[in-house]
């Protein structure tokens, strides 16, 4: 399986103190939709920045498709990148952006770029900066997707959108990605949209990775345990809690774990990705409350 | 044709929601032997989910022998299965209304029949599992 | 990449050349007026009699248009710097787009460099085009007006506004590419530009070419008698009307000796007690102009200067320091040669600073 993405100890400091990001090492293989969730401000934008070239890395290093992801054009054409808020020229319409498109990129594919502007039923002499937040969007994927890059990456595109430019928004980019197979990483809040067209998930949380692996996998061994209340617990080796909640009566846990837990005086649930990515989310603030509660996880 | 819809608040992944849509469809008798599941690319632009998500629902109709894949044209349908389960619901049936019988006059309301039911079905699921 | 750059300028350049369109039919329509009005009252006057007043009249002739080509010749190179230098990258970095522009296939030295390149030849032609047609229609006008080196006309004749203008532009880039912000970067754009102007006008110009030096006799009807500042009464020096002079641009005029000693008011005084004593100070011709004469002296106070000149001429000599008429194009090409490369300093630190700190 080929890598899109390659990062080891990759950090990116703005000023002299704030780190956006912070020993960020992964491999993002291709032919996927990778999700990447986490809270405001903890590293998302930065990462994709520094995929596509617009930030430096302050340590460590990145590789993109193989390349460094500098400024060489031989690069440039294999990355599309859809910023935050999908900016474009305000002024100029939406032929103007398309005919851009042809000028900046070697690899433009014109007729798939008019089909798809005419297919969204946006007016090509409209000017950018009146068209609607979802057409918007969708001029910026035109563009990002008519350069036929191998991975695309996107930052938040769907935020400011209605569900209904969002399904559409998000209609195209699965067409794309299954007649192209480009490779995708797409930064989202939105876990339900994620649920759906993403089948690797990468979660970071205070500038670091939390979690990263194939959707599939991380369902299949995560698990919730729900029995009676207790402060000391006794789980199998692998068994790894993530998050723990206690009432008087009852502990619930959240665990990773690659062997079955047949221990009866837990009831053993799935969990969907929503409970998964808050769980990571939460961890490093669980981490401090589970030492408070006197939970000890024995090894 | 069978037209896949996803329920984002089941918790149940979106694959098996599309397996479970077809199984469910030939149990009603809605798709028959012979007939073409929508292709990959219908399905996405539909539900705007990933293609790895229907292929792989497919594959698993594939490895059940439900359906198959004829290259180049779509994937079909090779068996159905309504009448192979149908015959066997009547004595189950019966069997869990005499059931239900008993468990009322040990004074269980509905509530607590479904939490035993539900609690008894997971151990067994658990236990097949292991 | 091109296309583009042109593409954003378009709207803006196409207005702007609009109003130069528009200026220069003003001034075709006013300009052959103007020389006819040159050719029948100015050029004659000299066999007829007294000028002054023909040249008076001719020097108020469209007033309000010289006055308007004043201000638009001083403020259209800053308007450059703070209109197209300023928002060029800023504009981008403000809202955003810079994410869609860096990201095509074009690298975004090209992107800059590309967008400097064609909104500078904009810039360059616009300004050239401007100064032609103001320095083709005040041509008659600067013929009798002030002298061309004159600090209020160099600048808006010729080619040294494209070499303002440039350099405003270029200014106006860094300083938003570095400022991050276009209002911000067009008020620093300003300051900068009309900073370096005054400098470059005050302290650096003068001193682009050595001076010539040219020694003259003196002359009663050149050098008067004066205080400066209110310190002892002294002999000035001034600059005779010699057709080497003629336009020149006259830095100083002193009165020295053949050991190149200045002429001291005490010296004065013993060679000339008649001029000390007498109260004709306030008679005689102020100090310091250089060339005209501003008051006749009264009879009695003419012939005590005529003696003292005289008197004085066997052992002191006028030291003019000046450059003369034909150095103007050289001063003219000096100067815009100087911004312009100024401009190109400042769009390869742009360049620079985009690749290693943008970032």
């Amino acid at each position: 399986m080929s890598v899109a993405v390659t990062t080891d100890g990759l950090g990116k400091r703005y000023g002299r103190r704030r780190w956006a990001l912070s020993d960020c090492s992964l491999e993002v293989p291709s032919g996927h939709v990778v999700g990447l969730v986490g809270p405001n401000g903890a590293g998302k934008t930065t990462l994709l920045n520094l995929a596509v070239g617009l930030l430096s890395a302050t340590t460590g290093t990145i590789s993109v498709l193989g390349g460094n992801p500098s400024d060489r054009p031989e690069q440039l054409a294999r990355v599309g990148f859809v910023a935050q808020d999908t900016p474009t020229y305000s002024h100029l319409s939406v032929a103007d952006h398309l005919h851009l498109g042809a000028r900046l990129n070697p690899g433009w594919d014109a007729h798939w770029a008019a089909k798809r502007i005419a297919e969204t039923g946006v007016d090509p002499t409209q000017k950018a900066g009146q068209l609607s937040g979802g057409q918007r969007a969708q001029l910026a994927l035109t563009l990002a997707l008519a350069k036929r890059p191998e991975l695309l990456l996107l930052d938040e595109p769907v935020a400011g959108l209605d569900p209904l430019a969002r399904r559409e928004f998000l209609q195209t980019l699965m067409i794309a990605v299954a007649d192209d197979g480009v490779t995708v990483v797409l930064s989202s809040h939105l876990v339900a949209d994620l649920e759906r067209v993403s089948d690797y998930l990468i979660v970071l949380a205070a500038a670091h990775v939390e979690l990263a692996g194939e959707v599939e996998h991380l369902l299949a061994t995560h698990r919730r345990l729900v029995g009676p209340r207790r402060d000391s617990v006794s789980l199998p080796g692998d068994c790894r809690v993530i998050d723990a909640s206690h009432t008087d009566r009852q502990t619930t846990l959240l665990v990773r774990t690659d062997t079955p837990i047949h221990d009866p005086a837990w009831i053993v649930e799935d969990i969907d990705l929503e409970d998964l990515v808050l769980a990571y989310m939460g961890q490093t603030s669980n981490v401090e409350r589970n030492r408070r509660s006197g939970l000890r996880v024995q090894p | 044709m069978i037209e896949f819809r996803l329920d984002s608040t089941s918790g149940v992944s979106p694959y098996l929601q599309l397996v479970h849509q077809v199984r469910q469809a030939l149990r009603l008798g809605m798709l028959e032997e012979g007939d073409q599941l929508p292709t990959v690319k219908e399905v996405v632009a539909r539900l705007a989910i990933n293609p790895n998500t229907v292929l792989k629902a497919y594959r698993e109709l594939e490895h059940e022998g439900l359906a198959s894949a004829r290259p180049g044209v779509g994937t079909f349908i090779t068996r159905t299965l309504s009448d192979a389960s149908l015959a066997a619901h009547g004595p189950l049936r019966r069997e869990m209304g005499r059931w239900l019988v008993k468990a009322r006059q040990a004074g269980l309301d509905d509530e607590s029949i479904e939490a035993l039911f539900r609690d008894t079905f997971r151990s067994a699921s658990a236990e097949d599992v292991a | 990449m091109t296309w583009l750059a042109w593409r954003q300028l378009r709207p803006s350049a196409v207005a702007t050349f609009g109003a130069l369109l528009a200026l220069a039919v003003a001034l075709a329509v006013t300009g052959p007026q103007l020389v006819h009005v040159y050719d029948t009252t100015v050029k004659p006057c000299p066999s007829i009699g007294d000028c002054s007043d023909a040249i008076t009249a001719f020097g108020n002739k469209y007033n309000v248009l010289q006055q308007l080509l004043t201000i638009v010749m001083q403020v259209a190179p800053a308007l450059l710097g703070l209109f197209w230098g300023a928002p060029l990258v800023a504009r981008e970095l403000e809202t955003g787009t810079y994410k869609l522009a860096w990201t095509q296939s074009v690298t975004r030295t090209r992107w800059l460099a590309t967008k400097l390149a064609v909104t500078a030849l904009a810039t360059g032609a616009l300004a050239g085009l401007l100064s032609l047609a103001v320095t083709w229609w005040s041509a008659p006008l600067d013929k009798v007006g002030t002298n061309r080196f004159d600090g209020s006309v160099f600048g808006e004749r010729g080619i040294t506004p494209i070499g303002y203008a440039l350099f405003a532009f270029a200014v106006g880039a860094l300083l938003g590419l570095l400022i991050r912000r276009t209002l911000p970067a067009m008020a620093a754009t300003l300051v900068a530009f009309i900073a370096v102007r005054l400098v470059f006008s005050q302290l650096i110009r003068p001193h682009l070419m050595t001076p010539l030096r040219a020694t003259f006799t003196l002359l009663a009807t050149v050098n008067g008698y004066a205080s400066f500042n209110g310190s002892t009464s002294n002999l000035t020096a001034g600059s005779p009307s010699d057709a080497s002079l003629q336009n020149a641009w006259i830095y100083s005029a002193r009165i020295v000796d053949a050991a190149g000693r200045a002429l001291t008011p005490q010296a004065t005084a013993s060679a000339c007690p008649q001029l000390a004593n007498g109260g004709l100070r306030a008679q005689l011709p102020p100090a310091g102009s250089a060339g005209h004469v501003h008051a006749v002296p009264t009879q009695a106070a003419g012939q005590a200067l005529q003696q003292c000149v005289t008197k004085l001429s066997d052992s002191y000599h006028t030291i003019l320091s000046y450059q003369p008429a034909n150095r103007y194009w050289t001063f003219q090409a000096l100067e815009t040669a100087i911004f312009a490369a100024l401009a190109i300093c400042l769009a390869g630190v742009a360049l620079w600073n985009l690749r290693k700190h943008l970032s």
